[in-house]
């Protein structure tokens, strides 16, 4: 059947099971809008702000594992959509971003809202098209969304011109696709993998070091089983919370800038880090030259680009975590002693001790480390947690009793302030049935602050906890640490929102909590609320992140108490 | 370190764009680019000359593979390496020297107008910049260069 260009993005999602489309329209993507409200297949989400449709499908792919989409407008459209698909890219988020165009015969005219959107995406995109013949649409969708989800997934762009959306074409959806020059290895080279069996069961002091690519490739499970059976201890980056249950005996904790002392001491002193998925990010290896000096290196990652990118790995595995893993588990099984890595162990639950991870609580003012862990123990065990970005993202990252993958959203890569809250609808809209809460913190909160009304109007409830210290918090205690306490434009005392005027300007809910009690009996208000909400928790302004690693020092040189510095 | 890399890629809108960034997002020079279709397929090939740190090198060849557009990457230091240069004289310059030089560098006088004589050659780089040393003396008014081409022995 013959139809036009914006009935083909429809077809064509619909072909692919989108169930949502979260977006904001304009005059170069209004024929593919006219469509939609033509049709009830998949639900639109019209947000306040590009950059919020970007997010929240960004929050419900984290959440659900699903392909993400968003619809924006040409020119500003587009410009405004930019962090949030550099936010996706950067932790490797599936997502389909479309934009409108001015018409083909405007491009390079600098036409009335043309900007060079694919020039501009580039760089942040895992792929992106410009369409320029309504016969290539379909095939381009459908090659979009498999970029966007095989392999390494990223966000993909696809960008069309008015006038494609307006011309007819038959619409042929095709049922599979093969690219020549783009064959991701799922499977890890089985001489490989072996070589990497026989290293681990060599090793005295193994490590798993896991990362993001484990929540992306749904290892989670394996990787529990292999952990219980091998008894080898194990790290997470901020990515891979969850991944293990934050009461496995085995599990270390976070890794990194502030990661646990006996998580980063583990790196240091291993002989062998078995890296799932994981990147070897800056704010995990602290400086580069002192890490895990005396470590071999095995690396199991889908994208060959972050083998040996950072450090020298001495076992390479391109391939999916999950499905090397699946190879590695009867091997490993076969002959391996758990009791052989029994001193190691003792040597690692020894740092625990000495450096448990801790903050020394308070009566008097509310530590914010403290809401973390009570709204641990309020919440229900699956509730899904994003945070923006800021010492609050570290607290919660820390404290914050992780059970499940996929249960904590946050942008570990770009270090997106203003991601939280939309994340945090993203997911709502892809989990109803689940609580979903954001922890955030004054500053960030505002960034995206519009999106009350997106919560509001599609009966999206979701929970901000604002960790208020009136400051840019993380930004603050840099400046304490190392600029001598020039706090240079970090306190946001002098103008604060009122956040109960501003939540119910809005059709949301806002609650104050200057105590423990205030704060336990609003939040179990905010549960019952049904409407988004803004818990404004005054915390105590000067709290640290600790422990934490300089920035550039090597990881045994943690700072692990406030007197250290 | 001089290093060259052939890329064969997509014949596809933006592809070129795409290469060049991955370059210039690592802060890294081009020396030469060449690039033309194959004949008879859909793709086109880049012979991209470039300077640097084998580490970084070896990064943006992993980055390169990562394109989607990106077919083939081709590393060798096992290759023929040709470029082509063409220079313009006066036409009072002496033509016999002028045409003997360039008879060395697999060249000859190309085209001889009313006021200039354009000469090219096709060598080896590191050769080409001996021939342009060695015209100097007639004074060249324009040089040209093509950037290298390369194929696998
Ligand atoms: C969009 C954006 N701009 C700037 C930054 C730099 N930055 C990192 S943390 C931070 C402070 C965050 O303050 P707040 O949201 O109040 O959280 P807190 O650290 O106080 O918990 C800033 C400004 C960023 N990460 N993102």
């Amino acid at each position: 059947m013959k139809m036009t260009g914006a009935r083909i993005v429809i077809e064509s999602l619909i072909k692919e099971n989108v169930e949502v489309v979260f977006g904001y329209p304009g005059g170069a993507i209004m024929n593919v809008y006219d469509e939609i409200y033509k049709q009830d297949k998949f639900k639109h989400i019209l947000t306040k702000h590009e950059q919020g449709a970007v997010h929240m499908a960004d929050g419900y792919a984290r959440a659900t594992g699903k392909v993400g989409v968003a619809f924006v407008t040409s020119g500003p459209g587009i410009t405004n959509a930019i962090t949030g698909i550099a936010t996706a890219y950067t932790d490797s988020i599936p997502m389909v971003v479309i934009s409108g165009q001015v018409p083909t015969t405007a491009i390079g005219t600098d036409a009335f809202q043309e900007v060079d959107a694919v020039g501009i995406t580039r760089p942040i995109t895992k792929h992106n098209f410009l369409v320029k013949d309504v016969k290539d649409l379909a095939f381009i969708i459908k090659e979009a969304f498999y970029l966007a989800k095989s392999g390494r997934p990223g966000p993909v762009h696809i960008d069309i011109p008015k006038n494609v959306t307006a011309d007819m074409t038959e619409f042929v959806y095709p049922e599979k696709i093969e690219l020549k020059t783009y064959k991701p290895n799922y499977k890890g080279n089985k001489r490989a993998i072996k070589r990497a069996v026989e290293a681990i069961k060599n090793a005295k002091k193994p490590v798993f070091y896991i990362g993001g690519g484990s929540v992306l490739s749904g290892a989670s499970n394996i990787i529990r089983e292999i952990v219980k059976t091998t008894q080898i201890p194990a790290v997470e980056t901020l990515m891979a919370r969850g991944v293990l249950r934050y009461d496995c005996p085995y599990l270390l904790g976070m890794v990194g800038m502030h990661g646990s002392y006996a998580a980063n001491m583990a790196m240091n002193d291993a002989d062998l880090i078995i890296s799932l998925g994981a990147r070897f990010d800056d704010r995990v290896t602290g400086k580069i030259d002192e890490f895990a000096k005396n470590a071999d290196i095995i690396h199991i990652d889908i994208d060959p680009s972050q083998i040996g990118k950072v450090v020298e790995t001495k076992y390479p595995i391109v391939g999916d975590v999950k499905l090397v893993l699946e190879e590695m588990m009867p091997m490993l099984l076969d002959g391996i002693d758990p009791n052989r890595y029994e001193e190691w162990r003792e040597i690692l639950k020894r740092y625990k001790e000495l450096y448990p991870l801790t903050y020394s609580d308070s009566d008097e003012v509310i530590k914010p480390q403290w809401v973390i862990q009570i709204t641990g123990e309020l919440a229900p065990e699956d509730a899904i947690i994003s945070t923006d970005v800021g010492q609050h993202q570290m607290w919660a990252a820390q404290f914050y009793p992780f059970t499940y993958p996929r249960q904590l959203l946050t942008s570990g890569g770009l270090g997106t302030m203003g991601f939280g809250f939309p994340a945090a609808l993203g997911a709502k809209e892809g989990k109803k049935d689940k609580v979903v809460i954001n922890f955030t913190g004054d500053g960030s909160i505002v960034m995206n602050i519009q999106e009350v009304l997106t919560g509001y109007k599609y009966k999206l409830p979701v929970i901000n906890i604002i960790l208020n210290n009136n400051y840019l918090g993380m930004v603050r205690q840099w400046q304490t640490m190392f600029y001598e306490d020039r706090l240079s434009e970090t306190d946001l005392s002098d103008v604060q929102p009122d956040f109960i005027k501003l939540a119910e300007s809005m059709g949301g809910r806002g609650f104050t909590a200057k105590t423990k009690e205030e704060f336990e009996k609003a939040f179990n208000e905010a549960l019952n609320s049904n409407a988004v909400c803004f818990i404004d928790v005054q915390v105590d302004r000067r709290e640290d992140v600790l422990p934490m690693v300089p920035p550039n020092s090597p990881l045994k040189n943690m700072l692990v108490f406030k007197e250290d510095k | 370190m001089k290093r060259v890399i052939s890329v064969i890629v997509e014949n596809e809108h933006g592809v070129l764009a795409r290469i060049v960034n991955m370059f210039a997002a690592r802060g890294y020079n081009i020396t030469s680019l060449t690039v033309a279709p194959i004949p008879e397929s859909e793709f086109s090939r880049m012979t991209i000359m470039s300077e640097g740190d084998p580490k970084v090198f070896e990064q943006i060849v992993k980055q390169l593979y990562k394109l989607i557009p990106v077919y083939k990457v081709i590393e060798s230091d096992n290759f023929i390496e040709k470029e082509m240069a063409m220079v313009k004289f006066n036409l009072d310059e002496p033509l016999s020297d002028i045409d003997a030089l360039a008879r060395c560098y697999n060249g000859s006088i190309s085209n001889v107008g009313e006021k200039h004589v354009v000469v090219s050659v096709v060598d080896r780089p590191d050769r080409i910049d001996n021939f342009l040393k060695a015209v100097k003396r007639f004074k060249p008014l324009e040089v040209v260069r093509s950037g290298v081409s390369v194929i696998e022995r």
